[in-house]
């Protein structure tokens, strides 16, 4: 295994092929269109389908066609076309068809910026289309990460016949780590033949297959709602991803961050600890299932005054974090969502001020 | 003596939820004797649209996927490019294809996808109860044209076939209507014509179907019939508007 | 053990190419490393700027305000990034477009005639392969040799640029080591 420097973009496109997914659709937008221009290059060498949409709205019913007859797709975009692709994903995750969504995430509302931010955290998690779904959401923090969850991506969306986003901010995509494709994250698809919408010859089978999320019956449309509900409480007892950093220490502060922020956090706390300052990090890697156990057994510990959720964006994640500490402590939020990432000495300046207001208390 | 009429294989037993004297029933016949005649109906896949078709699926026997309003051509997309072994067509009325859905099927069309649509325009919104469409005709009274349509106000009806056939990607486009018997065949001509495009794998091919609303026309079976040839058919005139070459 | 370096100039520079081979170099030398670009609408003509972090421990923040290094190919990108600089690193001054020096006598300061030693070695555009060269040279911070290896890389599907980027290599040493 080679490992290359690759721009986070290009990584994630070539890790969906490297993943098997030879099914590309897309609508370019910052800062995420590199990912588009290196599949338009490399999907034919490689005799997958490469195909520029007219709009966010079309891609995302791409997406739906090709993965209702089976086939391993993704997509990549920013804020505003997710939004434009909310719509699709609703339908997707009603009809219950594998697919890959990557958010590379911009400033916003609106237009917005094009600088780094996390400002979609709660679309991510908790909707952004309309009716009652779930994305599992994995969130990188390095190139590396990026590619390697992108793989996982394909099977865990099949395991759930579930959309599957990674959430990456501006950074991930813009930034250039070294790599390496692990061949051991190459997976065969699953066997769809029954579901998918891939023709009765090609599964050699006499029953005919529907793909639909239309249940005008209340008792069968209920049903199917308890369904998905019972694929995310799997998701939440199986799923479940974060790094610990240095809580095994004896921390006065604990920062939940993920994604570009985490690493932010991981230099203050370093930089701190030289001051005598103890403070751990819990970064979640799925945003949806949240570690809420994890966090609150962390906010737990006897010399922790404060939980801090440290954020590029104003305090959606907090809500997460604040219900999964449930009283133990207080619980703090410190952020910037205009694209400038925060930096080490700021996060530090943040969390000595709380640390100084809740050792006073 | 031999059995003179039978319902075709890609018909499902279901009886359907359409109105008296609406025409969809007949085109859901059209298409099905087609994909029989064919013999592609194991290896085709349907895309339902919002509308009165919503329910299309019940009324078929081979793969069938459930669009968004108006996303049916996006998703006959995503399918025919990842299988373009797979018999593709949508199914959509004129709500779904000419206002909502207008930005998928002009592009679909120009990227001449090789897929077909079977395009049913009964000039008013028929599954909201009536509603103005992108092709009421002028003054034509609806829910919400309650004075008739105002062209000054909201435009002329869209003739969505010569839209399309204005394009320069080699295309089949036909307008054909499904009021009468002696339309009915030619419409099973073009709807035959469009499939054997697509299984030649030639261009995107489309059926504008002129249909009836008796409901939401407020009008008997008999009166719809004659209201759509005397005043519907000269405005959308029947025939190839392009053929591909 | 972390060092910054700070590519900074106009747009069209090559600031992105010489960064991105600097960083690939850290890589081959079994280093951490990031390129961590400015993107956006300043890319379109105005002063562009890149940093390269080359550490021997994974690297925590990607957000870099103070750079060890800085390698400064037009003036306004010198007036705008040498106060931020940390004291002891190296500001190359790309001398045919700069006509002031950095104000900084805490820093290791080397202005090099960047496009005259590059249009005389055969093309205004390998400037940027001159000014990496000697400033590796001078910070040593990564091995000449990688360096010099990963540019010939660099050019690989470009066969016919490798010559004119080996000798602006070696010129940009040579004028490193004469100061």
């Amino acid at each position: 295994m080679r490992k290359v420097l690759m721009k986070g973009n290009e990584a994630i496109g070539e890790a969906a092929i490297r993943a098997g997914c030879l099914n590309y659709f897309a609508y370019p937008i910052t800062p995420q269109s590199e990912v588009a221009e290196y599949l338009s290059k490399r999907m034919p060498e490689v005799n997958g389908v490469f195909l520029q949409g007219e709009s966010e709205v079309a891609v995302g019913y791409m997406i739906f066609g090709a993965a209702a007859c089976g086939a391993r797709v993704m997509t990549t975009s920013s804020s505003p076309g997710i939004s434009l692709m909310s719509e699709a994903i609703s339908y997707i995750a009603g009809a219950e068809c594998p697919a890959v969504f990557v958010n590379i995430m911009r400033g916003g509302p609106g237009l917005g910026g094009i600088l780094p931010s996390q400002a979609d955290y709660l679309q991510a998690t908790k909707g952004g289309g309309h009716g009652d779904y779930r994305l599992l959401v994995m969130a990188p923090a390095s190139v590396q990460e990026a590619v390697e969850m992108v793989m996982q991506a394909f099977p865990l969306a099949e395991k759930y016949r579930n959309p599957i986003m990674i959430l990456g901010d501006g950074l991930i995509g813009q930034m250039m780590e070294p790599v390496v494709f692990p061949d051991d994250l190459k997976t065969e698809p699953g066997n769809k033949n029954d579901w998918a919408t891939n023709g009765m010859d090609f599964r050699g089978s006499d029953k005919r297959n529907l793909v639909r999320s239309l249940y005008l019956d209340p008792e069968v449309l209920n049903a199917q709602n308890l369904k998905l509900k019972a694929k995310y409480e799997q998701m939440k007892r199986e799923e479940i991803r974060y790094e610990s950093y240095k809580t095994d220490t004896d921390y006065q502060v604990l920062i939940v961050s993920y994604g570009t922020m985490s690493r932010v956090c991981k230099t203050a706390i370093d930089n701190l600890l030289e001051e005598g300052i103890r403070v751990a990090l819990i970064r979640p890697q799925t945003l949806f299932p949240f570690p809420e156990a994890a966090i609150r057994q962390a906010a737990s510990a006897k010399s922790c005054r404060v939980v801090m959720s440290i954020e590029m964006s104003m305090g959606q994640m907090l809500e997460d974090v604040d219900r999964s500490v449930q009283g133990r402590l207080p619980v703090e939020w410190y952020g910037k969502c205009g694209g400038d990432v925060p930096t080490p000495e700021e996060v530090a300046d943040s969390v000595k001020s709380f640390l100084q207001k809740y050792s006073k208390e | 003596m031999g059995k003179t009429f039978h319902k075709p294989e890609a018909l499902s037993d279901a009886q359907t939820h359409y109105c008296p004297g609406c025409t969809h029933g007949v085109i859901h016949r059209l298409v099905a004797e087609v994909i029989d005649e064919l013999q592609i109906r194991r290896r085709t896949v349907g895309i339902a649209p919002v509308g009165c078709a919503v329910l299309a699926y019940n009324y078929f026997t081979f793969d069938f996927q459930e669009a968004a309003h108006g996303r049916a051509p996006a998703m006959a997309t995503g399918i025919k490019r990842v299988r373009p072994d797979l018999m593709v067509f949508t199914y959509q009325g004129d709500g779904d294809l000419a206002s909502i859905g207008m930005g998928e099927i002009i592009h679909a069309a120009n990227r001449g996808e090789k897929f077909t649509t079977i395009f049913v325009n009964n000039a008013v919104y028929g599954m909201t109860g009536g509603q103005m469409a992108p092709t009421t005709m002028p003054n034509q009274r609806t829910t919400t044209s309650p004075f008739g349509r105002n062209v000054a106000d909201v435009g002329m009806p869209i003739k969505v076939a010569e839209l399309l056939a204005a394009l320069q990607t080699p295309a089949y486009i036909s307008r054909q209507t499904a009021i009468k018997p002696k339309y009915i065949v030619k419409a099973k001509k073009a709807i035959k014509k469009a499939f054997e495009y697509q299984l030649a794998g030639k261009c995107f091919s489309f059926v504008e179907v002129v249909s009836t609303c008796p409901t939401n026309w407020g009008m008997t079976a008999l009166e719809a019939v004659n209201w759509a040839e005397n005043t519907l058919l000269p405005y959308y005139p029947l025939g190839d508007v392009k053929t591909p070459e | 053990m972390q060092s910054e370096v700070m590519f900074a100039g106009f747009g069209g520079q090559g600031i992105l190419l010489s960064a991105k081979i600097l960083a690939h170099a850290g890589m081959e030398q079994g280093f951490e490393v990031g390129w961590i670009p400015s993107y956006g609408p300043e890319m379109r003509g105005g002063t562009a700027y890149c940093t390269v972090v080359i550490a021997d421990k994974p690297i925590g923040s990607p957000i870099i305000r103070n750079p060890k290094h800085l390698v400064a190919m037009n003036r306004p990108s010198l007036e705008k990034f040498a106060p931020v600089v940390k004291p002891g690193g190296v500001i190359l001054i790309n001398s045919s477009l700069i006509s002031i020096g950095s104000n900084r006598p805490d820093v290791d300061e080397l202005a090099i005639p960047v496009n005259d030693i590059a249009t005389a070695a055969g093309s205004l555009k390998s400037a940027n392969i001159v000014a990496l060269a000697a400033f590796v040279a001078r910070s040593g911070i990564v091995d000449n040799e990688i360096l010099r290896e990963c540019i010939r890389e660099e050019f690989a599907a470009k066969a016919k640029l490798i010559p004119l980027n080996m000798k602006a290599f070696d010129e940009g040493v040579k004028a490193a080591q004469k100061k």
